[in-house]
């Protein structure tokens, strides 16, 4: 767990890592914006050399993503891509599916929206 | 002219307060009676214009102001985020800002990657004005569902 402490107040964003069945996943947990993406590019970073890397990417904790998390998956499905490997996005709520969405990237990744529905208690 | 409430932050232009931006002006879109997903709307949109200004900040110097200035309309939300740190004279910049569409704006803007295009897509409307730093004017309408404004609608 990589914590960065602002002024008393935790404001984190958690990525744990665990190999099962030769699969990487990557449990995140917490916002990822402009101040928590280099947290999580550290800790997908030096796997990403890792030749035929399968990498899951559990977003099932994650409720706030903006353009630069955006970027940080964009770049790492790139390399991996690159490395002939795959990354699998899951856990995905309704919000972050919209945004995948959106922007396009839903076409080229591969995601999995949240188990049972869209799970987003909206209002 | 239509009556609104202004609310102004200053924040230092440092990546750790973009969060505290966003939770400002999700707490006022709540006030507002925007529905959960509008909010969420918002509060992407926000952050984007604040990283850019962040980013712009630091390129700069090393120690910039960040300014969010909202002004709360009956039916909409208009949000102004400048790079320079200077208080503006909202209504003043407001007649300064141009629909984004000269290419020198853009390209600063579209450096950030999809920053500009999310703006774009979650709000009504998306304005920028380019000198002495960026100024980005976004508005967005209340529309669909409200939802109770005791219900807690501001998630993080």
């Amino acid at each position: 767990m990589i914590f960065k402490k602002i002024r008393g107040v935790e404001m984190n964003l958690q990525v744990e890592l665990l190999e099962k069945d030769s699969v990487q996943y990557f449990k995140v947990v917490g916002e990822i914006d402009a101040f928590t993406a280099p947290i999580l590019k550290e800790r997908l970073e030096p796997m990403q050399k890792v030749k035929g890397l399968q990498a899951a990417i559990d977003l099932s904790n994650v409720d706030y993503i903006d353009s630069t998390g955006l970027g940080v998956f964009v770049g790492f499905y790139k390399a991996l891509k690159q490395n002939e490997g795959h990354m699998k996005i899951t856990g995905v709520n309704a919000r972050l599916k919209r945004l995948f969405e959106i922007t396009g990237l839903d076409d080229i990744m591969d995601i999995e929206a949240e188990e049972g529905g869209d799970g987003d208690a909206t209002v | 002219m239509q009556p609104y409430d202004y609310i102004e932050l200053k924040v230092p232009a440092k990546a750790q307060y973009i969060g505290v931006a966003r939770l400002t002006i999700s707490g006022l879109a709540s006030r507002l009676g925007f529905s959960y997903d509008e909010i969420e709307d918002l509060k992407i949109a926000s952050s984007e214009a604040v990283t850019n200004a962040v980013q712009h900040a630091y390129q700069d110097e090393e120690s910039g102001e960040v300014i969010v200035g909202c002004a709360l309309f009956e039916d909409k939300i208009e949000i102004m985020i400048a790079d320079h740190g200077q208080s503006f004279d909202f209504e003043e910049t407001k007649k300064l800002v141009g629909p984004y569409n000269d290419q020198e704006e853009g390209q600063f803007l579209r450096e950030g990657g999809l920053g500009l295009y999310l703006m774009e897509t979650l709000m009504d409307e998306v304005k920028v004005y380019h000198e002495e730093g960026v100024t980005v004017f976004m508005t967005k309408y209340l529309g669909g569902e409200r939802v109770d404004n005791d219900v807690e609608t501001i998630s993080s």
